[in-house]
């Protein structure tokens, strides 16, 4: 098929969503039916032709159409054929692409899920989208067209980049974008609620299964990129706070205090006027990111070639976003102030210290990432902040909140009960302590290691008390709502979490080694042993493969080949050998040839490592089965407009959330 | 004071304490943690920190990286084509790391030799990092030759 159908279908979707911004907020603004109705169609008819467009660039690098400039610079003809799929967001113009094809995505939902919503927000929550897609189909068309035309044509394309020739590529960006796009409906229900002038906080409701859906996606995108630099970049890190991790990693810790001020208006009708600015600052960290990546002003793992134009423009975008939302909010928000108030001791405290320390921390890492910008404009240098900026101001941050995290459950909304708090700290203490101790015994000995155990024990004993309480309490059938449960995954995934950060990063035995074929390392328990390495041939590159065998007090445990591989264009990339297990990982990667046939190695043992992605899984699920509860079934609105935010009578009200 | 006032109180006390503390932890920690990055040329006019941690950017200098036999130590030359620096580094270079290409190493002076800790190469063969092109352009400024005498360096 023709890229210019492919173009053409692009600007056809442009128009759409400038229609698809304007007629709905008019139509809801005049109180027209007519107009309002246009929403649907407009945001179906845009995603067909994003779609189009989208499958048109697949097609290009499917049929290798060279003469397509994105193909030509991202493909090979020997490339796999699943990797030139993905090859389509390998780079910035189809990645853009991507984002759009989500965002449309995540409007189609709204339209075949938000049916029962009230006529009149529906229509300014599809607007509000429509302004976004508007955006970002003017940024692809006018600065990053991924069906640009390149002549001559090359015979051979100049081949993807060989770090992203993995199975990572399939998934990372393509979830993390699911996460980072999601975020918009959250924001589109904020300011629609601002432009409808929404007294009660009715829509909070509506919003919370998208805001937890896009959190669980956004969870699984930073799991999936942090699993991939892993493996990938050779040398068996799992977080760097690279400036790329950070611009995903604040809208997620905006997002999870978000998720938690939604529980709050919703339920106790308290934080209205928070929740309005969390959910605008949640799409405006995605679009922070978006233009942290897309721009190159920092230095990072991801950093792309440098493009002024496209900086600024992203730049633009984002102060009218941000600086419209925040100006409306500053004119509405005011009225939407109020709610129930709360005793000291209650829930709704320790939530709120959760959100403090979530924002602060979302601050911190803003801070520093962007500092190196600052410094540079002010001319004092040019600044890098790497961890040990980040790694003990996030520890120090994050200790409160994982000090509280266990109590917030367990506590009730809006009273004080001191008898409880007490009760439940003397039991997780309990816990924790003997967990420290079994740990001791089983042979923990760093002090560090045992803060690990204690810690995640804390939070998972936090996590076992409700169910206990639940189960005793609460009637059968009613006792793990799908709402407490996905609160329950999420916060024993942190639990999972603390343990496999703290103990990998406690145990892990890591060495570079230079080794001549035969020659033995012992790396903790486990015997290095290197065979050599031969020459092999792969369907884009030959390698150079290495032979590990590892055994453990004489017993075979795994022979690992890590390569070193040279694709077609000359690009040297090192794929470390894993063997990987539920309580550790053994990890070789191939370093060079440095004389008398010997070979530099990375030889590690990194125990636990895998729970850490572990944790982000089970916060992923959580934030998954969040949405089957039954709080969250429309019922049709059938009211007119004025009264459409009736709530639901106060005694289904007190029923369907327990005494929780 | 009222219930709710008092509720106000303490919460906005609350988040005035956690802005305080952070905003004071921050800048302490940004203070002591941050590096600078610096060119050869730089380093040569001792701007750079003498037994202070510093990064140091430029092009890997032709015929300049050698390996000490039977060790992971490897020296070579980082150049803005003006002045070059000799760095010494103990580990496995990373992929990208070419004589001709740019990389930015981390690390202390020590008898007039770098002293790396981490070297770093980006993973696209012709992307040279803004502060190391920046790095070069401001050596050449400095130097006061036309932008097109000298070698420009890895395009």
């Amino acid at each position: 098929m023709n890229p210019e159908v492919g173009q053409v279908a692009l600007i056809l979707a442009l128009l759409l969503s400038g229609l698809q911004c304007a007629l709905p907020i008019i139509g809801a603004w005049r109180g027209s039916k007519p107009l309002m109705a246009t929403a649907r169609s407009l945001a179906i008819g845009q995603f067909v032709f994003v779609a189009l467009a989208f499958g048109i660039l697949m097609w290009s690098f499917w049929t290798n159409d060279f003469s397509v400039g994105y193909v030509a610079q991202n493909s090979n003809l020997s490339l796999p054929w699943f990797y030139k799929l993905s090859a389509v967001w390998g780079a910035h113009e189809g990645s853009l692409l991507l984002w759009m094809l989500i965002l449309n995505g995540w409007t189609l939902a709204l339209v075949v899920f938000g049916g029962k919503l009230p006529e009149a927000f529906f229509s300014r929550v599809i607007g509000v989208l429509g302004f976004v897609a508007f955006g970002f189909l003017l940024y692809m068309i006018t600065t990053s067209n991924p069906f640009l035309r390149q002549f001559p044509i090359p015979a051979n394309g100049a081949d993807l980049n060989p770090v992203l020739q993995d199975p990572g590529l399939v998934f990372h960006p393509p979830t993390l974008y699911m996460g980072y796009v999601g975020f918009s409906v959250a924001f589109a229900f904020a300011i629609a609620s601002l432009l409808g002038g929404e007294l009660k906080s009715t829509w909070v409701r509506w919003a919370r299964p998208w805001t937890n859906v896009a959190w669980g996606f956004l969870t699984l995108g930073i799991v999936a990129g942090s699993a991939w630099a892993y493996y990938e970049l050779g040398w068996g890190g799992w977080w760097f706070w690279d400036p790329v991790e950070n611009a995903s990693f604040m809208p997620w810790l905006i997002g999870a205090a978000l998720i938690h001020a939604q529980a709050i208006t919703d339920k106790r009708d308290g934080l209205r006027a928070w929740t309005l600015l969390l959910s605008i600052f949640g799409f405006a960290f995605s679009l922070l990111g978006t233009f942290l990546v897309r721009s190159g002003l920092l230095t990072s793992v991801h950093a792309f070639a440098f493009a002024p134009a496209r900086g600024v423009f992203i730049l633009v975008y984002l102060a009218v976003v941000v600086g419209g939302s925040l100006l409306l909010y500053a004119l509405r928000a005011p009225k939407v102030t109020g709610g129930k108030s709360f005793a000291l001791a209650s829930r709704e405290t320790l939530m709120v210290i959760g959100n403090l320390m979530l924002t602060v921390a979302c601050a911190m890492v803003l801070l520093g990432t962007l500092y190196p910008l600052v410094g540079e404009a002010l001319n004092i240098g040019r600044i890098s902040v790497g961890p040990p900026y980040f790694g003990p101001l996030f520890l120090i941050l994050m200790t409160p909140l994982v000090l509280a995290l266990p109590f917030g459950p367990l506590s009730r909304w809006g009273k004080a009960d001191l008898k409880v708090w007490r009760n439940a700290l003397i039991r997780i203490v309990a816990l924790a302590v003997a967990a420290g101790l079994i740990g001791f015994i089983l042979g923990a000995r760093g002090w560090y290691q045992l803060l690990g155990i204690t810690a995640a024990v804390w939070v998972m004993a936090g996590v076992a008390l409700f169910a206990i309480k639940r189960w005793r309490e609460a009637p059968r059938g009613k006792r793990y709502p799908f709402e407490m449960l996905g609160m329950m995954l999420a916060h024993f995934g942190i639990g999972v979490f603390i343990a496999g950060a703290i103990l990998t990063t406690s145990m892990s035995v890591e060495q570079d080694v230079s080794m001549k074929p035969g020659a033995s390392v012992d790396v903790g328990t486990y015997d290095f042993h290197f065979n050599g390495v031969t020459e092999t041939q792969g369907p884009n590159y030959r390698a150079q493969q290495g032979t590990v065998v590892i055994t453990r007090n004489g017993k075979p445990i795994v022979t690992l080949h890590p390569q070193k591989r040279t694709y077609v264009g000359g690009q040297v990339q090192t794929e470390a050998a894993i063997n990987a297990g539920v309580f550790r990982d053994l990890y070789v990667s191939l370093g060079d040839a440095i004389g008398d046939g010997a070979w530099s190695l990375r030889v590690y043992d990194k125990p636990f490592v895998r729970w850490i992605w572990g944790g982000g899984v089970f916060m992923m699920l959580g934030g998954f089965v969040v949405i089957l509860d039954k709080r969250f079934r429309l019922q049709r609105a059938v009211e007119p407009e004025t009264v459409r935010a009736k709530p639901e009578p106060e005694a289904h009200r007190k029923l369907a959330e327990g005494e929780a | 004071m009222n219930p709710v006032r008092k509720r106000r109180l303490v919460i906005t006390l609350l988040i005035l304490g956690a802005v305080v503390i952070a905003t004071a932890l921050s800048v302490f920690a940004l203070q002591k943690n941050m590096t600078y990055l610096y060119s050869p040329s730089e380093v040569d006019a001792g701007k750079a920190p003498e037994g202070h941690p510093f990064r140091l950017g430029g092009i890997v200098k032709e015929g300049s990286v050698h390996r000490v036999p039977g060790s992971l130590t490897t020296d070579f030359v980082i150049t803005d084509r003006f002045e070059s620096i000799p760095v010494t580094y103990t580990g496995i270079l990373p992929d990208l790391f070419r004589v001709g290409q740019s990389t930015i190493t981390t690390g202390k002076m020590a008898n007039g030799k770098f002293v790396a800790t981490q070297v770093l190469a980006k993973h696209d063969s012709t992307y040279m990092p803004p502060q190391v092109a920046q790095a070069i352009a401001k050596a050449k400024e400095e130097h006061r030759i036309p932008p097109n005498a000298g070698h420009g360096g890895s395009q």
